[in-house]
């Protein structure tokens, strides 16, 4: 007589960034290896994880990565959304669910917004357009939007300096400062970053000129530049003045400096 | 003459670093700095003074200006500032009533 019934094996892995345990489960052991390659280094064994997503490899509505994220919030439950994927999550309950087909893009997406929102709702943290690097036990940020020179100054980082990432950092309040996490989230060195931390020293912003130089920037203009460099996406009134207020403390607690530089390694002469 | 009342809008972040007062709009997350005659005027727009008190006691004294040409100034910039949701204003005194900001802590969460 025929099995009428079979079991699937549920399969997960848990993805930790920033000190966050995200548990992901899938019936597929091709996205599961997927994934565990995708996010070497990050892969972590919490049991008490953050965040649950079941992941439904299924082929959404559309599969258009370039279309606007929407990410909406009704009654405690969070709808993130884009051509490629659309996932609900529900905070209260730690557990959400991710449609997408089996790609690395999408459930990088959505793990970016995912902790965009944890750090926005407990103000304890940003997520910002910089690259990241430790040197002496010290994280130094180069923020700056695209053509700044995040990956230039990435490269050209000395062999004594740990790359935390060269396009979205991490950071998270503790104590009187911050701490850089490393991230998995990849710009045009397409390098991971590791998977280490260390207190905040400065944050540069970047501009690329004929000479290496670093000038004092006025707290009012670098919460500007700050903010036009942190990753938010949510149309929430409340999460839009939390995040705000978190890149105002950023810029009262960490110095921020104006980093001048011509693309060659005596920039890192003058960082550390 | 009707008096003008204003108030500091609830849907608004603000905050005064270096000396600047920075304020981000949470509908739309446009970010707006003030100057120092606009921030006079968000610090002590409590709902309950009067516009022209604003001016006569807080202004004229700062810029030695006359008070009929900076109420009309200060009745513009109102009005701009409500136009962005930074502000209410209304004729009638404005009932969630906002505490004056003290210039020195200009957090307002």
């Amino acid at each position: 007589m025929p099995e009428l019934m079979s079991t699937v094996d549920c399969l997960h892995v848990t993805i930790e960034i920033g000190g966050m345990p995200v548990r992901v489960n899938t019936t597929d052991a091709g996205f599961l290896g997927m994934l565990e390659d995708r996010y070497a280094g990050f892969v972590g064994s919490s049991d008490h994880p953050a965040v649950e997503f079941d992941v439904d490899l299924a082929n959404p509505e559309s599969a258009d990565p370039n279309a606007d994220v929407r990410v909406t919030q009704r009654a405690g439950r969070w709808t993130l959304e884009r051509g490629d994927f659309h996932a609900e999550w529900e905070p209260a309950l730690r557990r959400g669910r991710i449609r997408q087909t089996a790609n690395r893009y999408s459930i990088d997406a959505v793990l970016r917004i995912v902790h965009t929102l944890v750090l926005a709702q407990e103000r304890t943290g940003l997520l910002l357009h910089a690259a990241s690097a430790i040197r002496g036990g010290k994280a130094f940020l180069f923020a700056g939007v695209s053509g700044a020179g995040k990956t230039t100054i990435s490269r050209l980082a000395p062999a004594d300096a740990t790359l935390l990432t060269d396009e979205i950092s991490y950071v998270r309040k503790r104590d009187s400062g911050y701490v850089a996490f490393g991230t998995p989230f990849t710009g045009e060195l397409a390098k991971l970053g590791e998977n280490v931390s260390a207190p905040v020293s400065r944050l540069y912003l970047l501009a690329q000129g004929p000479a290496n130089r670093i000038d004092p920037v006025p707290p009012g203009q670098a919460a500007r530049e700050l903010l036009a460099n942190v990753l938010f996406f949510a149309e929430d009134q409340e999460l839009v003045q939390r995040t705000f207020h978190a890149a105002c403390e950023f810029v009262e607690r960490v110095p921020v400096s104006r980093l001048t530089f011509v693309p060659d390694a005596r920039v890192w002469e003058m960082i550390g | 003459m009707s008096r003008l009342y204003v108030a500091r809008n609830t849907r608004v972040a603000a905050r005064s670093l270096g000396g600047e007062m920075m304020i981000m709009s949470g509908k739309d997350s446009t970010l707006f700095t003030l100057n120092q005659t606009a921030t006079i005027i968000w610090q002590a727009a409590d709902g309950a003074t009067p516009l022209d008190e604003i001016v006569e006691r807080r202004i004229c004294p700062e810029y030695d200006v006359e008070p009929a040409a900076a109420l009309q100034d200060a009745e513009v910039l109102a009005r701009e500032l409500a136009a962005h949701g930074i502000l209410d204003v209304s004729e009638d005194p404005i009932r969630s009533v906002n505490p004056p900001v003290n210039p020195s802590a200009g957090d307002s969460r």
